[in-house]
Parts: C-alpha cells; sequence; structure tokens
C-alpha cells in the first residue's frame, strides 16, 4: 500500500493534478487529503518558496534579506520563509519584492473588482496601531510594564479616535 | 447543528451533476497585524471584535458561534466534514472560531489565516446566488470595521495568492460517466489552459466511481468578482452537457453493464458488515449516479449527499455518541449504511 506524501500513514485517497496537461498523482491519507482538498488551502510553504523561486526572489543575498517592515516587524527572510505577510503595509514595504511575484501568480498587478465603501485612510493612519501593538508586545517581552501600560492606554485611546 | 445542511439538498440547477457551489472572501481589519505575527492579546481582540460585529449584523442572517479554541477534537473534525471549517481553523491556535447561519450555508471564519474568511454553499449550480449573499454579507461586516485596503492590490491578504478581490469561487462536480469513459482527461486539460484549478479525487482501485471533481479560480488579481465568476459561468455548463452526452450514450450501449454496476454497489453497501470510508465512497458514487439516472426510484439525492458527510469518522462517533477507533469504525459505518439503505 502506498504511503501518504505529506506523511507516513498509508494513503487512501488519490488526487490527480493537471499542470499544463502533465498528469500528477498525489497520494494522501484522509486527514491530509481533506487538507489538501479545500479550496481555501493555502499553498505549503514548499509550494511557497516555489513560487519565489519561480518570480526570481529566492534567497536574496544577506541586506535584501534583512529589509523590515516598520509597523509589524517582519524581514523580508521571515516572509519567504513561512510565505506569509505580517502585516498590510508589508505590501508597500516590499513591493519591489512582491510585484514580480503578483505578476507570475495573477498576470497582473491591478485590482479591478469590488471597492470597500469605506475607503481606509490614505494616510495609513490605523497601520499606527499595527506598530503600536508590536511596540507593546516587545515591551511586555523586555518586562518593561511601565511602557507596556503607556501603549496600552495609546493603543485605546486611538481605536477609540478610529472608530468615532 | 446535527441537523439540516440546506447545500446537501440535491436541489438547485443541475444538482445531479452540480454537488455545490461555493464561493469565500478573504478579508482582514486594516489596524491589525496579520494571524501569524498576532500575538495572543492581539488574536484575543480581534476574536471579540469581530465575534461582537458577527453578532450584530444590522441585516443578513443569524448567526451562531463555535469557539473552535474551547471545543473538543471530536467537535472541530464534525465541523470539518461538514465543511464549515478549515483544516488550519481546527489545528489552528489561541482565539479563533467560526459563525455559522441555522442553515449552515453561510460560515464566517475568525482567526484563520486571514482574521475573516467568509463563505457561502449552495446545492446545485448557484454561483450568482452564492455571490448576492457573500456581496450583502461582505458589505453588512465592513459598516463598522475598515478592511486592509490597497488602490492599486486591493483587498490585502495574508498570503499574496489571495491579494485583490480575495476571492475563491468553486463548484464540486460529480462526473462518474466522463471518467468511466476516460474522457474526463480531455477537459481537465482544457481547464487548466484556461487557468483553472481542477482537482479530481477517487478512492483507491476504484475502477468506476468515486469521481467527484472540484474547479474553482486560481487568479484573484486583476479580475473583478464577476469576471471570475463568469468564467465558471462560461465552463461549467459544457463539462456539464458533456457529462450527460456520455451518460446517454453508455445509457443505450451499456445499459445492462451500467445497472449491473450500480445494483451491486448498492447491494454491498445495504449488505456489508464493515466498510472503509474509501470504499463507502466508491460505492455511493455509483449508487449517486443511479439515482440520476433514475435506476434507484426509492432514493434521492439528498439522501446520498447526506452518506457521503455522515459516513465520516467524527459523524460516526457523533451518531453513536462514543469514541470509536478505526476498526470500529468500520463496523459503524457499515452498520449505519445498511440502516439507511434498507428500504433502497
Ligand atoms: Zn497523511
Ligand atoms: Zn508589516
Amino acid at each position: 500500500m502506498k504511503k501518504c506524501r505529506r506523511c507516513s500513514k498509508p494513503a487512501t485517497l488519490h488526487i490527480t493534478e493537471i499542470h499544463d496537461s502533465t498528469v500528477q498523482k498525489i497520494h494522501l491519507c484522509e486527514n491530509c487529503a481533506s487538507e489538501y482538498l479545500e479550496t481555501s488551502a493555502p499553498p505549503d510553504e514548499d509550494e511557497m518558496e516555489a513560487l519565489l523561486e519561480e518570480a526570481g526572489l529566492g534567497d536574496l543575498g544577506d541586506e535584501q534579506d534583512e529589509l523590515t517592515c516598520p509597523n509589524c516587524g517582519i524581514t523580508y527572510r521571515e516572509f519567504r520563509k513561512q510565505g506569509r505577510l505580517g502585516c498590510p503595509h508589508d505590501y508597500v514595504v516590499f513591493k519591489e519584492r512582491l510585484i514580480p511575484l503578483l505578476e507570475n501568480i495573477h498576470e497582473s498587478t491591478h485590482h479591478a473588482g469590488k471597492f470597500p465603501k469605506r475607503a481606509p485612510d490614505a494616510s495609513h493612519k490605523q497601520y499606527e496601531l499595527i506598530k503600536m501593538r508590536n511596540d507593546l508586545r516587545i515591551a511586555v517581552e523586555k518586562e518593561d510594564y511601565e511602557a507596556a501600560a503607556k501603549l496600552r492606554d495609546d493603543i485605546r485611546q486611538l481605536e477609540e479616535q478610529q472608530s468615532e | 447543528m446535527q441537523t439540516g445542511c440546506e447545500w446537501l439538498r440535491g436541489t438547485g440547477p443541475d444538482a445531479e451533476i452540480v454537488v455545490s457551489s461555493r464561493i469565500r472572501l478573504a478579508r482582514n481589519l486594516a489596524q491589525f497585524p496579520f494571524i501569524s505575527r498576532a500575538d495572543e492579546p492581539t488574536r484575543n481582540d480581534l476574536e471579540k471584535l469581530l465575534y461582537e460585529k458577527l453578532q450584530n449584523l444590522s441585516a443578513g442572517p443569524r448567526l451562531s458561534y463555535f469557539d473552535v479554541r474551547n471545543l473538543s477534537d471530536l467537535d472541530r473534525q464534525f465541523l470539518m466534514e461538514r465543511q464549515l471549517i478549515s483544516k488550519e481553523l481546527a489545528d489552528g491556535e489561541g482565539a479563533r472560531g467560526v459563525a455559522v447561519d441555522q442553515g449552515q450555508s453561510v460560515s464566517v471564519m475568525i482567526n484563520e489565516e486571514d482574521h475573516l474568511r467568509m463563505q457561502v454553499v449552495r446545492s446545485g449550480f448557484s454561483l450568482d446566488e452564492c455571490w448576492k449573499d457573500i456581496d450583502q454579507l461582505d458589505d453588512d461586516i465592513e459598516e463598522d470595521v475598515t478592511y486592509a485596503f490597497g488602490e492599486d492590490l486591493g483587498y490585502l491578504t495574508a498570503c499574496p495568492t489571495n491579494v485583490g478581490t480575495g476571492i475563491r469561487v468553486s463548484v464540486m462536480l460529480h462526473l462518474p460517466a466522463l471518467h468511466m469513459t476516460k474522457e474526463i482527461q480531455k477537459v481537465l486539460g482544457a481547464l487548466q489552459k484556461i487557468s483553472l484549478a481542477v482537482r479530481g479525487l477517487y478512492g483507491e482501485g476504484s475502477s468506476a466511481s468515486g469521481q467527484f471533481f472540484q474547479v474553482s479560480n486560481q487568479i484573484t488579481l486583476g479580475q473583478s468578482e464577476q469576471q471570475i465568476i463568469d468564467k465558471l459561468h462560461e465552463v461549467v455548463p459544457n463539462i456539464i452537457s458533456y457529462e450527460r452526452r456520455v451518460r446517454e450514450a453508455l445509457l443505450k450501449d451499456n445499459r445492462a453493464k451500467l445497472h449491473d454496476q450500480i445494483s451491486r454497489a448498492t447491494g454491498i453497501l445495504q449488505k456489508a458488515q464493515t466498510i472503509s470510508s474509501e470504499e463507502t465512497m466508491d460505492l455511493l458514487s455509483s449508487v449517486r449516479l443511479g439515482v440520476s439516472l433514475g435506476m434507484l426510484d426509492d432514493l434521492d439525492l439528498l439522501s446520498v449527499n447526506e452518506l457521503f458527510i455522515h459516513t465520516q469518522p467524527a459523524h460516526l462517533q457523533k451518531i453513536r455518541g462514543e469514541t470509536l477507533d478505526s476498526g470500529e469504525r468500520n463496523a459503524a459505518r457499515a452498520a449505519y449504511l445498511r440502516s439507511r439503505l434498507a428500504e433502497a
């Protein structure tokens, strides 16, 4: 009996994946198959890595890898490793890297669909809260309770302002 | 929760071939980091805020909330088998949950890969209705939250594969005749060329059954929601009529053989003392074909659709009210099938 590609349980389901008319059979156990078949299933880390490689965005060397989002603190290297961004502002910070990736995935870099009724603040004021939350997390980690308390107050205040 | 799953009804346009239509949207709030960067207090804040929002929607369905963090493994698996939550949400960590409407056609996951993953499912080929409902739900939720959105890139998502519309449109097709005759390869190849994703699912050793295929969009950026839906509207009817033509040809040329296969499948399901979920799926697929062709008068699509879900592990254990190992489940599955199919 074949073994599941993702874990080592016996494979009970066999999925046909067709890419550019080459047929690939993937053997999976029941559990992994239900995960795999979900339409919402995100690419796993390996698949994301492959997408980045394809777009010429694999390992870009230390300097480029250290590019950091000032709001959530994620580095490009961390994004490359986990395939998930840290906050909405990363689309601005990593823009140059992301454009070729988006072209590869979507063959486009411009939204053509729905617009929210409440257009977000053009000054990206909301992203301040992301930065403050990140600062708060760091303050708590450092056990700097005074700074943490102040940040908590500031966050609450800004949240109230924005919800008005 | 045990009862009525509307999308299993087996009604709606072309329901004998299109099992279900589904649209999901991914959304994030502008003032929070994405989930992978959200620490515990942030996840708690997010859940609380979104939970309250969902309880107080100005319009739309009433939603019941399931706190997935505090559910048992069995309950999580149960929700997964119902396709109300993803495996990612089931296996996730920290504050997270799902809000579900009474008919289980609307579900909104909180703190999955994105802050919000909402979906609408309908029986049959009903993408327009799905879109109408989810578009409205999206507007309702947005009334007093600010989504992460960029003029250029649209709705901003944790994974760049979803950015733009954040939409995934999919239909689940039952195509036993195309599979039996191997015509399916042509269909699948053609779909790939127009960048629709296709996944087929079948059990081991099946010569002729269990044939379900899911067709969905891959691209979320650069096309409008309507354009993405229209693409499926263009393609899926061709697949449906192709499947119908092949079914007719099989009936004309191989009626006896087809009837034999369907009767045997029904016979095994009515008599087996122990049966795996894989074999069950294979055989139920034949039974489903038999119902669609009018060869099995005492069964309807609803019952067969339900059997696919109810014979899965968590459902069996819920029905029996006890934890079962895999051998016990196979026996329980057979017993359940015997009782449900006794009359057919
Ligand atoms: Zn597995
Ligand atoms: Zn960031």
